[in-house]
């Protein structure tokens, strides 16, 4: 008889499993932590992209020449998937434009332009006065309206997410504080520094979903982070918060794999974590929530660690959304010899952008500066030899040489049979393939290439179904026709034979008449 | 003031192993084995192995140039020069210097171009080299030395190039007399002729528990199989599987007849079963990608080369069960998926 | 001689008897091959393969009677599936039947319309709204792209666009086609 998951979801951290495969990197993260988190000064002027999520582009709600303050609606998205836009600074709007977004395209976006004017002033702020009284409806919606979406990386609005949530029934929330791919720590910094708003949001985030605990999963290599967090979970009457420290091992940090270490489940395929119970959010995500329900501000600047030997002194960045990256690297050092390549994100999945306008996006938690040492020139494809490491190492469980070997050659059935939605484009497969195949890039194509086809084959099945119809109303249509003609023509017939009746009935009379004279 | 960068793709790391480095690493767990065999049977392995490999290069140059492929990086891969001392290893000392060349011409283009390349040859490639020698080519493919230290004419350098240069026995005297039987000849026509193990096992072609000579070129490629184990370049499923079936079901025979049925441990040192458990069967582009389905594939390698060795025509069975197993391997692995993440099953 | 004469016969005889039977009892129903074609087809209706609509031509697939390179909306992966289902080689799209191009939609310029309801007749999926001497539009969403609406237009007033190209629909390209391979196929 199997264990109910949701019983065994709810002893969540109380001892620790594994996950499959997995690969022990160089974590490259102190020397992007030996500096506190400083403010970044606002740059001349910040582009907002108006789609910061996956999802639709927000509708502007200003003008240019208009006069904005910090916090204020900048863009807003009506539909159920979007997130809201904000002014990360008091200004003015310069236009509404095209610009870069920092998209892994490489496309340009519509942006918020805005000039500030230096006194970063907020708009009328209207916190909840006191959140253990507020409903749980009423803190959801207030996260919602702040812009906050997940800030690990994945940018999922996350007042869908706990909307959604709370709708399933949540008993454990899980902040993730297991900051996994190198160089990254800005993570790491915000819990050893803001040590007390990351509890505080823990129990907001609670409250708002119902949730009866908190764990909060950090890496074992962390040990300030341990002790700041522990001392601040002292500091405030919360009972229900455990800290957990989890092995340091790529990529631990995913949900699923991290829920996996912590509980033993693995998440259903094609389901959520909240199919068992569970709420994952990042730290930092937290400390929004924590600032926009206490505070009443919005989500207008996020934690960046600038690092990688491109930087002269590398460290974590306060920056406003919508800061040229060039700003941010300038207060770096600036760029040290040999930079040459420019990474939104981590090595292991982080884009490579083309440009230094590039604008800081809400899901910009770092920017690496490689050099030609750390890149090497891209290595020749050759064919796949077999040799089974990419399964070894996959988290997933996957066969990424069986995928390839699918995706290239679009066998979609089999592709999706083979799991590619599973995969998390972790990267490990790409790292030890003595073959140079670029796969993540591969799935990434096919994944995109399996919503297009079945958006298409939606489209026809749909474009057919109107094609019937219309065949089918066409063939009515002529039908009725017939069938009118038929019944004027036996109505004509009809009275034919009733003309000829009187006709005869007259001819009849008259010879009659006739006869009698 | 905007820098522009060039993109390119994830993950934003030196590469970290390429095929070159997993090749040159077979290669180097095999030197070991390959010193034994000269030392116990002179210098002929040598020359073969540089006759094959220098074959399998313009082979391939050849074919790649036909195929309009860049030469490098295929040619600088070396999976061509792995593919021939593979053959060349399986080969008599003295045999003449065409069976090289017929061996790498059916190797590199027939089994491995003609097929796709590196990568998509379904079979393995110096076993078909082997094979296609062996059976067209008995006489000079059954020309085995004795180890030198029993063997009654010991031929000089010279006479070895001259041997192989010509096809002509080495020093002018006749075949019967430089060549002998190989452990597993011996026992295959003894207990054809009715004798029993143990009294055949007296002869001098027998060490301590494999053939004389051929028990320790074995051990020296365990060794170096161990090595790659441990460079996780082979996993551990065929090896393992592979001799253990020999060994458990060598016992099994043994117990039931030990007069016909040599011991599990004389199965396992002679012929090339130590060499083709850890480097012939491991070959992960013709063999099985899952972990379930390589135990399969290596049990069922151990079993035919046994049934070939007890009742097949041939002495020694390892190629054929290979190739054998080669045709069954993505079945086994279609039936052999492991269940993803999530799913339950 | 005799012997083994007989002996071949009777064991064809046998495993012949033996195929037909499992023919038979492990046959695997499956959608006829007209519906298999036909759900491969784009459902445009344009009528380029010269058949008055998709399942026309896949109707005529399916009876050898026409080959299966004349769909440009398809284009070769159309072809190519195509190929696949019938177990023939692919062939590359006739030129007579037109080219392969991107996703296209019709737009109606407004200002030019006279509300005839050429076009809304002419539409085969009814993806045009309007009656008549009423303003008439396009419903992007449902338009495939089949281009005839345009011919019947008095006033020519309609115009086909690319379908929309934004960040958000935006897909990874293929990675062979933006890094150059050593010389894998």
């Amino acid at each position: 008889m199997q264990p109910d998951p949701i019983q065994t979801a709810k002893l969540a951290g109380t001892r620790l499993y594994h996950f499959h495969g997995g690969l022990r990197l160089r974590h490259n993260k102190q020397v992007s932590c030996e500096l506190p988190i400083a403010r970044a000064a606002l740059p001349e002027c910040v582009y907002v992209p108006l789609m910061q999520h996956s999802g639709q582009e927000a509708e502007p709600t200003v003008a240019a020449g208009q006069k904005v303050l910090k916090g204020e609606v900048i863009g807003r998205c009506d539909h159920a998937g979007g997130g809201w836009v904000h002014a990360p600074t008091s200004g003015t709007v310069n236009a509404i434009a095209r610009h870069p977004i920092s998209h892994p395209s490489g496309l340009d976006g519509v942006c918020v332009l805005v000039e500030p004017d230096g006194l970063d002033q907020w708009t009328a702020l209207q916190p909840i006065a006191d959140w253990r009284d507020a409903e749980p409806a009423e803190l959801r919606e207030l996260i919602n309206g702040a812009g906050i979406v997940g800030l690990g990386g994945g940018v999922f609005p996350t007042g869908r997410k706990i909307e959604e949530a709370s709708r399933r029934g949540i008993h454990t929330l899980i902040l993730n504080g297991a900051e996994c791919e190198p160089y990254i720590s800005c993570d790491e910094m915000l819990m050893r520094e803001q040590p007390a708003s990351i509890i505080l949001g823990a129990q907001i985030l609670q409250r708002a979903i119902g949730a009866d605990r908190t764990v909060i999963a950090i890496e074992d290599q962390m040990g300030a982070v341990y002790q700041a967090l522990a001392r601040a979970v002292a500091a405030t009457d919360a009972t229900a918060i455990d800290i957990v420290k989890v092995t340091t091992l790529y990529p631990e940090g995913g949900e699923k794999q991290l829920i996996q270490v912590l509980t033993g489940l693995e998440t259903p395929s094609g389901g959520r974590p909240t199919d068992l119970g569970l709420l994952c959010q990042n730290v930092a995500t937290a400390t929004a929530v924590a600032r926009a329900v206490v505070e009443g501000k919005a989500l207008v600047e996020r934690i960046v660690t600038v690092t990688g030997s491109g930087v002269r002194r590398p460290r974590n960045l306060a920056a406003a959304i919508g800061t040229p990256i060039s700003d941010l690297v300038e207060q770096c050092g600036g760029y040290a010899e040999g930079a040459a390549r420019l990474v939104l994100g981590g090595p292991m999945m982080g884009y490579s952008l083309a440009s230094d306008a590039n604008p800081v996006i809400k899901a910009a938690n770092c920017i690496l500066v490689l050099t030609e040492n750390d890149i090497q020139p891209p290595q020749p494809e050759m064919p796949c030899i077999r040799c089974g490491e990419c399964a070894r190492v996959c988290p997933a469980l996957l066969q990424p040489q069986q995928l390839h070997v699918t995706v290239r050659n679009g066998f979609w059935d089999d592709t999706i049979e083979a799991g590619l939605a599973d995969c998390i484009e972790c990267g490990c497969c790409d790292y030890v393939c003595p073959s140079h195949i670029p796969l993540v890039d591969w799935f990434r194509h096919g994944k995109s290439e399996l919503r297009r086809v079945a958006a298409e084959r939606a489209g026809a099945e749909n474009a057919r179904r109107r094609y019937e119809a219309r065949e089918a109303r066409l063939a009515r249509l002529k039908q009725e026709r017939r069938q009118r003609m038929q019944e004027k023509k036996q109505a004509l017939g009809d009275q034919r034979a009733k003309q000829e009746r009187i006709e005869a009935a007259v001819e009849r009379a008259r010879s009659r008449r006739r006869n009698e004279t | 003031m905007t820098r522009r960068f060039d993109t390119g793709g994830a993950p934003h790391f030196p590469p970290q192993a390429t095929i070159r480095q997993v090749m040159l690493q077979v290669v180097f767990a095999l030197l070991p084995g390959i010193a034994a065999h000269a030392w116990y049977f002179g210098p002929g392995i040598l020359l073969q192995i540089a006759l094959a490999v220098t074959f399998a290069l313009l082979f391939e140059a050849a074919c790649l140039t036909l195929r309009r492929k860049p030469l490098q990086p295929f040619l600088g891969d070396f999976s061509a020069p792995v593919t021939a001392i593979l053959f060349a290893l399986c080969l008599p000392p003295l045999a003449p210097w065409w069976i090289a060349l017929i061996g790498m011409f059916f190797a590199i283009v027939i089994a491995k171009h003609v097929f796709g390349g590196l990568g998509h040859n379904l079979f393995n490639p110096a076993m078909i080299g082997y094979v296609v020698v062996l059976i067209a080519f008995p006489q000079a493919m059954t020309a085995w030395l004795p180890p030198q230290s029993i063997a009654a004419y010991e031929p000089a350098l010279s006479e070895v190039v001259a041997a192989i240069a010509t096809g002509e026995s080495p020093g002018g005297m006749g075949w019967d007399a430089v060549t002998g039987a190989t452990p597993l000849d011996t026992l295959r026509n003894s207990v054809a002729a009715g004798q029993m193990i143990s009294e055949a096992r007296q002869s001098p072609i027998f060490g301590d528990f494999g053939g004389l000579g051929w028990e320790w070129i074995a051990n020296w490629y365990a060794l170096g199989g161990l090595w790659l184990l441990w460079r996780r370049v082979i996993s551990w499923q065929v090896p393992v599987t592979m001799i253990g079936s020999v060994v458990l079901l060598g016992l099994a025979a043994w117990l039931i007849d030990p007069g016909s049925n040599p011991a599990p441990l004389q199965h396992v040192f002679s012929g090339a079963l130590v060499l083709g458990a850890f480097f012939i069967a491991t070959d992960p582009v013709s063999g099985c990608a899952s972990p379930r389905g390589r135990l399969v594939f290596g049990a069922g390698v151990g079993i035919i080369t046994l049934v070939i060795r007890r009742w097949g025509a041939y002495p020694d069975g390892v190629a054929f069960a290979v190739l054998l197993m080669n045709m069954a391997a993505p079945l086994i692995d279609r039936y052999t998926r492991p269940r993803i993440f999530g799913r339950s099953s | 001689m005799l012997t083994p004469v007989l002996l071949f016969t009777l064991l064809g005889g046998l495993f012949g008897l033996g195929l037909g039977w499992a023919a038979r009892r492990f046959r695997v129903e499956s959608d006829p091959v007209v519906d298999r074609i036909d759900a491969i087809l784009p459902q445009t209706q344009c009528g380029q393969c010269n058949f008055p609509g998709c399942r026309p031509y896949a109707e005529a697939i399916a009876a050898g009677e026409a080959p299966i390179n004349q769909c440009p909306p398809g284009g070769e992966a159309g072809i190519r599936a195509l190929a696949d289902l019938l177990g023939v080689e692919p062939l590359p799209l006739n030129p007579e039947c037109g080219e392969e191009k991107p996703r296209r939609v019709a737009v109606i310029d407004e200002s030019v319309c006279i509300g005839c309801t050429l076009c809304i007749q002419a539409c085969p999926v009814d993806a045009i709204l309007g009656a008549p001497k009423l303003m008439h539009t396009v419903i992007g969403a449902e338009c495939t792209g089949c281009d005839l609406c345009l011919p019947p237009c008095p006033v020519d007033c309609i115009a086909m666009v690319p379908a929309a190209h934004a960040a958000s629909g935006w897909a990874w390209p293929r990675p062979d086609l933006t890094r150059v391979p050593a010389g894998s196929r």
